[in-house]
Parts: structure tokens; C-alpha cells; sequence
């Protein structure tokens, strides 16, 4: 006799008593502490804090460890926890400009002012597993110090000696485009419903918290004849700055902490009409901690997305199609609805069953009546 | 955190008037999409989230809750929002339709007719419903603003011409009052009528997409068709093998290996109470408390 | 079939004062005037790069204008259509006018069937019956020449003459006043052209319909167009009626044009 499927909840209570000893895995082997991850898969943490939305180094490693390592799953942790945090008010601005720089280059001058710094970067490395770091034991500690800090300046606040910017020079000299600075606050994408079609300001916050592997595709495909966009990279620069907030009381800013961050300025073909002289045109990137794919793959699809305010041609390319990427740039939205297919869709299928089943029927009764 | 550091169903008050903002908007304008922050939740976007936050937007403490997936209480799914809101709400819930205050359900309207002063939330995964013909959201939102909904009805018009009938059998697109076509969640096409004239406060979230629409209390529902293609509310011609209802949406069970099936009504509450009224199928019997 | 009365008016369906559009320096078309009466058919002639497609997109309202106005006579009363809104343009769009592309793919659902094609503009204004539907399909594509039986097929399993056919009835069938039509003939083989052509022709008169024609083919305005005008380098050269300008052309260039088609 048919009984009822039931138990669900219980299924669901030892679905999670087995997923938490899954985490743990081996109890033989040394639990893996967040301040480890936090220090030593900086970048995981660091791109977890980018897609998330949310400046937090310890709570991202806590995110990766809590799941396992899927990083998207991570993301998905700390932007629950940023949609609970109280909003206490906005920051100035950060000055780029004033940054501790830990790496700076730019491929579009052999030297410049402020130089050419390497920085902890893969780059160069031969791609050959080292077998080294699978014993357990330390690492030599390495013969470089650590960068010598600037000097506090009066008012308290830290400062950051200023280097500036590569596209500052091209701008001095009326080669670049300038970028009209504005007084307006920018919308927040986080409280706001994305809005069609975007104006700039959303759409980098769209591609600053969007899936890396999506954007850095899409900027491969303007690279390889989708919307190019003759990107040079003008200027790469990692490091910290200053985060500042207006107080009224006080009248003047205070700096309540620093953070981390990628910026990439790309220059880019020229536009120019009868009328106007050209000029180079810019793209831009800018994500928490370093997060150099990203920053760079942001400035690319930045770029090919401003074809329309450059008075460019639509050629159709998925990188330049606004509604395409902004939709889809989102992971978190994305594997939410990817997965839910997963989810019983049984009264539906009935129904297509149904259907089918009746379509069928008529067609043979048709083919039965023919013959 | 514990729980007791959220507030009373999860949002913050400030994203509970937002919402209700938008589901007022809704309601003065039936059928049209308000677009809302839907906010990042703890359950991933695409398993309830937009029905969950016009739940939360609309409990109070002295709210009965029920939560239904696929017409059942004890879907995976509905299990977990229930828990839910238990914890973070602690209102009472239920599993009888007469006592739920809101319901909130994915893919089904309960048979059970609803009363004055419940609220039905829906949760909806595309809120356009014109979204498969033309994906673009720029387009679409002029079709709105304009009625243009030719293409719609080419679409019926193209499944007559192929298949003799139109082909869609759930997610099946009305007309609200007149002006707006409104995508009605993905419901079995058997459902549609309910929506029409319905005593309860109908509403429909969607998270991911950030849209939110609703219908008032007896708003006038229309299913697309043509005069001689009329609508129809079809279903499997079954009876529920357990309690012999007539006109309930049934699943199909898969019996043995043989391929065997029988037919069980969706709506586990109707079908339960049914039986206890002493309605028995052809393979129904009486309840038992080893069943309950 | 309904015969549409000609009947003369005071009231110009269609005019047009002191169109231009620039392209930075470039001109695209500069300073155009004229007046469309109901049933009038009115041919643009001139080589690419004249200005006449510029010129039929402004009309349209598929580019705006730099200046001047397009004051069409609408159900109420005359309105620039410059300065319209874009939902009522639309709306316009949909039932008082209509546009024939020069590739027909830009003018139809590829892959809506031939009968969903011509249904649509009927279903978009209230058409409800299925049935209904279907037999005014099936009598426009006898109109123009189509094979009721092609009437599930899509169009690209038609060739590129039943392409330009099912869009001219596809945009017909609700009877609009005004039809826009950008090189109807263009990409077809001799043959066809001069099948469409007099299919156009006729449809024209019976259905009383007023028509502007971009073409650079002098055959196409001859038969169908009743007056003319002639532009180069975005400028109106020359106009007047069609028979006139071919037969006793003013303008150097004109006589060019006139001159340069093959006397067959």
C-alpha cells in the first residue's frame, strides 16, 4: 500500500550532520584554522572579499573554511552577513593617488615617476609544482624588507607618499580622455534594483563584485576580435589606502582604517572625429585586496562597454552587449538559479506529461485515420 | 551570531518598509512588475528568496504560517523555509490551509478555497512573461508601458498552427484587469482560474530578478487565448487513488519496476483531510496513526 | 477586395519642412520639403551616398532629425511626429504606417511561420479568433502570389522574392495609410523585381495607399511613383512628376541619371 514520501526534515537534519563531518574530514590530520587560510590563500580570501562585497579578511577566511573551499559558496556566506551589517555611513572617496604601493607597472613607458615596482607577483615564476612545499616543514625567511612607511602627517591622518598617476601625464598633455569628475553620489547596487539601461558607476560596481572567470572570459573575448578595444595596461598599482570619513562634529575627516586594493587604468584606442583631434580613450578596474586578473579583466570589459558614449559601432560582440553582461556577471544570482533546477519541478513535468501524452495520442489517431 | 541578534523575520525594519512599499505599489497597479532591492538571504537566490522576503515583509507575531512546495508540506525545500521562519520569526505554523494566515507556496494554489484576510506569496522564478520571446529587459518594459502584446498571442498562435492546441501547460501567461499579462508563477495551467476573483491577497516575489507583482482581493484573471481556442483547466483523468477527489491535481507515482503508476493528489493537506472525512480511493485507507 | 476612395483633400497626409540631418560636418540630408496627398506615391531617386536613406529613416522616425518637422495627419488632426512621444510613434508604427526593408530579414520574424508573420499586426490591435486569423492570412498570401499551403512554413525556408512578398503583406494587412519603402526591389533577380513590382502597383491602387519609395533603380519609380524627387550629395536636385522629370529632366544631374539607364 502507497505510503506518502515524508521524513523530509529529517532528511535535511542528517544531509547537515554529514556535511559537517565531511568538512572536517580526516580527524587524524590538523584542523585548518581561518587564521591560516587568511594568511597563507590571501588570495582566495582576497577575491572572496571582492565578490562579496565586503572588506573583511577574517571573515572570508571563516567563509572559505566554512565551505570548504568553494568559493562561490563563500561569497554567498559574507554577502548574507554584509545584508545584516547596520549601515553607519559612506567614506570619502579613496585616493589611488596616495597609496602604499606594494606593486606598480605600467606597460606603456619603460620608466615613469614612482618606477617600475614588481611587487609579490607570479608573473615571472616557472610554472613547475614544488614539491617543497608539500613537507611540512618552514620556508627560509625571505631578505626583503618590508617597504619603508611614509611619515604621519599633522592632522593624523596617515600619509601615503603621492605617485602619480600614468594617465595624469597623458591628461596634462590632452592625450587621454578626460573623465569629468562628479559631485553626485553614485546609487548603491546592493539596495538598489539594477536598472536598465546603467549608467557607469553601476556597471563597474556590477563587474567589481562579479564573477571573476565571467568578466576575465569576456575581456579574453574583446582581446581576441569581440569588441576590441586595443587595450595597453597604463597603469597596474596594488597596494593600501587610506579609508576616510567626514565627521561633522569634528569638522575635518578622520581615517578609520585602510584597505587594500588592484587599480588598472587601461588606455585604449583613440577616438577622434573632422572636428575633435583623437585621443586615447580609457577603461577601468578597481577590487579589494590584490586581485590583478580581475582589475585588469574589469578595465577591458569597462571599456567595451562605454561604446556608446565613445560614438562606436555596436558589432554585436557579447562583451559590448550592456543587458548581457550586467545580467549575468552576478555568481551568486547565477549558481542560485543554475541549482535550484534541482529542486522538485514534478507538478510541473505532470503537467508537460499530460500534454505530450495528449499531442501524441491525437497525432497517431491523425496517422491511424490517414491510412 | 544567535539567533536572537535578527530582528523579528530576519530583514531590518528599513528592507520590511521597502518591501511593503513595493507590494502596495503592486497592489494598486495588479499585474504590473515593481521592481525592488531584493536583498542577499541566507537560502540562495532561485530557492524562494523573493517569496521569503514578501513573507517576512508581511508577518506578524501573530501570524499562522504555512509553506507548501509542489502542493506539499514536507518538500525539502518548504521544510527549510518553514524552519525558517520558525527561528527567526517564531510564529506558529501549520499544515491545514483553513488555519494558515499566509501561505507561501512554490509551483501550486492550494484546492482548498482561500478566505478574507489570508495572504497567498508565490514564489516566482521569471517574473516576465514575455521573457522567452524577447530577452531583453529594455524591450520588454516598453511592451508593458505600451500593451504591446502581439507577440504573445503569436506564440499561441504558432503552437495552434503546429500542434492543434496551445503548448503550454504551466507557467501559463493571463491578463489582469485588462491591461497588464502577468506571468502567474510556474503553476500547472489547472490552477489559473483560482487566481481569478480570489477572496485572499495574492502576492508574487521574485529575488533574483528583484520584481514583485500582486493582486488584490477579487481581481479579474483572464488566461490568454483565442474565442475558438478557448482556455482550458485540464489535468491528468484520474480520480486520487487514495481519496477519490475528482477535481484535484494529481501526481503521477511510480509504482514497481513494472512501471505500474498511481494518481495522488498534489495538495497533501486536501488529500488528508479528505480521507478523514472518510473519502477513500481506489487504493485509499483509512488513516491510521501509523500514517499521521 | 475594398477599393479605398481617392478622393482629393485639402489636407496633405504628409508633410515634411526643412528636414536635416548632419553627421558631424557631413551632411546627411539638407533642408527637404515636400507635401504627400492620401493615395500619392512618391519615389526618392539618387546613387548611395545621395542622402535618401538617411532622408527615409528621419521620415520614419528611426533617426531624429537635426531639424525640421514631419507633420503627419493622424487620427487627431496633424502632428509632428519629430516631437512625438515614443510611445505614440510606436503605436503609429503598428497601425497607420507601415516599412518595407530592403532585406527582408529585417522586416519579418525569421523564425515565426509565414501565417504568424502576417497574423501578428492583427493579433497586436485585438484579433482573437484563431480561425479569423488564419483565413486573412491565407487571403494575403494570395494577394501577394504566396501558396496557402506555404502558410506554416518559415520564411527562411522561402527564397529571397516570397521573403520581400510575405513582408509586404505581413506589413499591409492592417491597412495603413502610409508605407515606407526602402529599395523593395533591391537583391532580387530581374524577373522577380518586375513580378513585385506590379504586385505593388496594384495593391497601391486598390488599397488607396499612400507610399514614399527610396530606390536607385529609375525602372521602379516609372511604374510605381507618381511624383519624384531627385537628391545628391543630400540635397533635392530636382522634383516634380515622375513622367516630367524622366522624360524632360532639368538638372545636369538628373539628365546624368536619366541618361545612364540602359534603353532596353
Amino acid at each position: 500500500m502507497y505510503v506518502a514520501v515524508k521524513g523530509g526534515e529529517r532528511a535535511i537534519d542528517a544531509a547537515h550532520a554529514w556535511l559537517a563531518d565531511e568538512r572536517r574530514g580526516d580527524t587524524g590530520i590538523a584542523v585548518l584554522s581561518v587564521a591560516q587560510i587568511r594568511e597563507q590563500l590571501a588570495l582566495a580570501v582576497n577575491r572572496v572579499m571582492a565578490e562579496g562585497s565586503l572588506y573583511d579578511p577574517d571573515l572570508a577566511a571563516l567563509a572559505i573554511k566554512q565551505s570548504r573551499g568553494d568559493l562561490i559558496e563563500a561569497v554567498f556566506l559574507i554577502r548574507a552577513y554584509r545584508t545584516t551589517l547596520p549601515r553607519i555611513g559612506a567614506s570619502t572617496p579613496i585616493d589611488t593617488g596616495r597609496m602604499d604601493l606594494t606593486r606598480r607597472i605600467s606597460a606603456t613607458f619603460k620608466d615613469l615617476p614612482g618606477g617600475q615596482i614588481l611587487g609579490p607577483t607570479f608573473d615571472y615564476t616557472h610554472r613547475l609544482l614544488d614539491f617543497a612545499l608539500m613537507a611540512e616543514g618552514e620556508t627560509p625567511a625571505s631578505v626583503i624588507s618590508a617597504p619603508v612607511s611614509s611619515p604621519t602627517g599633522e592632522t593624523g591622518v596617515h600619509l601615503a607618499a603621492a605617485v602619480p598617476h600614468v594617465t595624469g601625464f597623458l591628461n596634462r598633455d590632452g592625450l587621454i580622455q578626460t573623465e569629468t569628475p562628479g559631485d553626485s553620489t553614485p546609487p548603491d547596487l546592493t539596495r538598489e534594483p539594477m536598472e536598465l539601461p546603467a549608467t557607469r558607476p553601476l556597471r563597474l560596481q556590477a563587474l567589481t563584485r562579479g564573477d571573476e572567470g565571467f568578466v576575465l572570459s569576456l575581456a579574453y573575448s574583446t582581446q581576441r576580435g569581440y569588441g576590441r578595444t586595443h587595450a595597453f595596461v597604463g597603469e597596474l598599482r596594488i597596494g593600501t589606502v587610506a579609508v576616510e570619513m567626514d565627521i561633522p562634529e569634528l569638522g575635518f575627516a578622520v581615517q578609520i582604517g585602510e584597505v587594500e586594493v588592484t587599480e588598472c587604468e587601461t588606455v585604449n584606442q583613440f577616438t577622434g572625429s573632422k572636428t575633435e583631434p583623437p585621443q586615447f580613450t580609457r577603461g577601468y578596474g578597481l577590487v579589494f585586496g590584490q586581485t590583478e586578473r580581475k582589475a585588469i579583466s574589469m578595465s577591458l570589459v569597462d571599456r567595451a562597454l562605454r561604446w556608446q558614449e565613445l560614438g562606436e559601432d555596436f558589432t554585436g560582440a557579447p562583451a559590448q552587449d550592456e543587458e548581457f553582461v550586467l545580467m549575468h556577471a552576478d555568481n551568486v544570482q547565477a549558481t542560485g538559479f543554475l541549482e535550484h533546477i534541482k529542486l522538485p519541478h514534478y507538478v510541473d513535468f505532470q503537467a508537460e506529461l499530460e500534454l505530450i501524452r495528449r499531442l501524441r495520442r491525437e497525432a497517431m489517431a491523425e496517422r491511424e485515420a490517414a491510412e | 551570531m544567535t539567533d536572537q541578534a535578527y530582528n523579528f523575520a530576519y530583514l531590518d525594519e528599513q528592507t520590511k518598509r521597502m518591501i511593503r512599499r513595493a507590494i502596495l505599489k503592486g497592489i494598486a497597479i495588479p499585474g504590473y512588475q515593481v521592481p525592488f532591492a531584493s536583498r542577499e538571504m541566507p537560502m540562495p537566490y532561485g530557492w524562494g528568496t523573493g517569496g521569503v522576503q514578501v513573507t517576512a515583509a508581511c508577518l506578524t507575531p501573530d501570524d499562522t504560517l504555512k509553506v507548501i512546495d509542489q502542493g506539499a508540506d514536507d518538500t525539502t525545500n518548504a521544510v527549510s523555509i518553514r524552519k525558517f521562519f520558525q527561528r527567526t520569526a517564531g510564529v506558529a505554523v501549520t499544515e491545514a490551509t483553513t488555519e494558515a494566515t499566509i501561505i507561501q507556496t512554490r509551483h501550486r494554489i492550494p484546492e482548498t478555497a482561500l478566505t478574507k484576510g489570508q495572504i497567498l506569496v508565490y514564489q516566482v522564478p521569471i517574473p516576465e512573461p514575455l521573457r522567452f520571446l524577447e530577452p531583453r529587459e529594455t524591450e520588454t518594459r516598453k511592451m508593458h508601458e505600451l500593451e504591446e502584446y502581439g507577440l504573445m498571442h503569436v506564440k499561441l498562435y504558432e503552437d495552434i498552427a503546429r500542434h492543434g492546441t496551445i503548448a503550454t501547460s504551466y507557467d501559463y501567461p493571463v491578463k489582469v484587469e485588462g491591461r497588464y499579462v502577468m506571468d502567474p508563477s510556474p503553476i500547472p495551467k489547472f490552477d489559473n482560474p483560482k487566481l481569478s476573483d480570489n477572496p485572499a491577497i495574492q502576492l508574487f516575489g521574485a529575488g533574483r530578478e528583484q520584481r514583485i507583482y500582486a493582486l488584490p482581493p477579487h481581481t479579474h484573471v483572464v488566461s490568454l487565448d483565442f474565442d475558438d481556442h478557448p482556455f482550458t483547466a485540464s489535468k491528468a483523468a484520474h480520480d486520487c487513488d487514495l481519496c477519490a477527489a475528482q477535481d484535484s491535481y494529481l501526481d503521477e507515482v511510480i509504482t514497481d519496476d513494472q512501471g505500474n503508476r498511481m494518481f495522488v493528489c498534489s495538495d497533501t493537506d486536501f488529500c488528508r483531510s479528505r480521507r478523514e472525512a472518510g473519502h477513500l480511493g481506489r487504493l485509499g485507507t483509512p488513516l491510521s496513526e501509523v500514517e499521521q | 477586395m475594398t477599393v479605398h476612395d481617392r478622393t482629393l483633400t485639402d489636407q496633405p497626409l504628409f508633410q515634411v519642412q526643412g528636414l536635416s540631418k548632419f553627421y558631424g560636418a557631413r551632411i546627411g540630408c539638407a533642408d527637404v520639403s515636400f507635401d504627400l496627398y492620401p493615395g500619392e506615391v512618391l519615389g526618392i531617386v539618387g546613387e548611395s551616398g545621395s542622402g535618401k536613406s538617411t532622408l527615409l529613416s528621419c521620415l520614419a522616425g528611426h533617426l531624429t532629425p537635426d531639424t525640421g518637422r514631419v507633420i503627419f495627419d493622424t487620427a487627431q488632426g496633424p502632428r509632428d511626429t519629430v516631437t512625438m512621444g515614443e510611445a505614440e510613434r510606436r503605436r503609429m508604427a503598428r497601425t497607420d504606417w507601415a516599412f518595407v526593408h530592403q532585406n527582408p530579414r529585417d522586416g519579418l520574424r525569421m523564425g515565426v511561420s509565414a501565417g504568424g508573420n502576417v497574423g501578428e499586426r492583427l493579433m497586436a490591435i485585438g484579433a482573437r479568433h484563431y480561425g479569423d486569423i488564419r483565413a486573412t492570412a491565407i487571403d494575403w498570401l494570395g494577394r501577394v502570389e504566396i501558396a496557402a499551403d506555404r502558410i506554416d512554413d518559415r520564411p527562411r525556408a522561402f527564397s529571397g522574392g516570397m521573403q520581400q512578398r510575405l513582408q509586404i503583406a505581413r506589413n499591409l494587412v492592417t491597412g495603413p495609410r502610409l508605407v515606407f519603402m526602402d529599395e523593395p526591389t533591391g537583391g532580387l533577380d530581374v524577373s522577380v523585381q518586375a513580378r513585385l513590382l506590379d504586385l505593388l502597383r496594384g495593391l497601391v491602387r486598390e488599397m488607396g495607399l499612400s507610399a514614399i519609395i527610396v530606390t536607385h533603380d529609375l525602372a521602379v519609380v516609372r511604374l510605381l511613383a507618381d511624383r519624384l524627387m531627385v537628391m545628391k550629395g543630400g540635397h533635392v536636385v530636382e522634383q516634380g512628376l515622375t513622367d516630367q522629370v524622366l522624360d524632360d529632366p532639368q538638372h545636369a544631374y538628373t539628365q546624368l541619371l536619366v541618361s545612364s539607364v540602359l534603353q532596353v
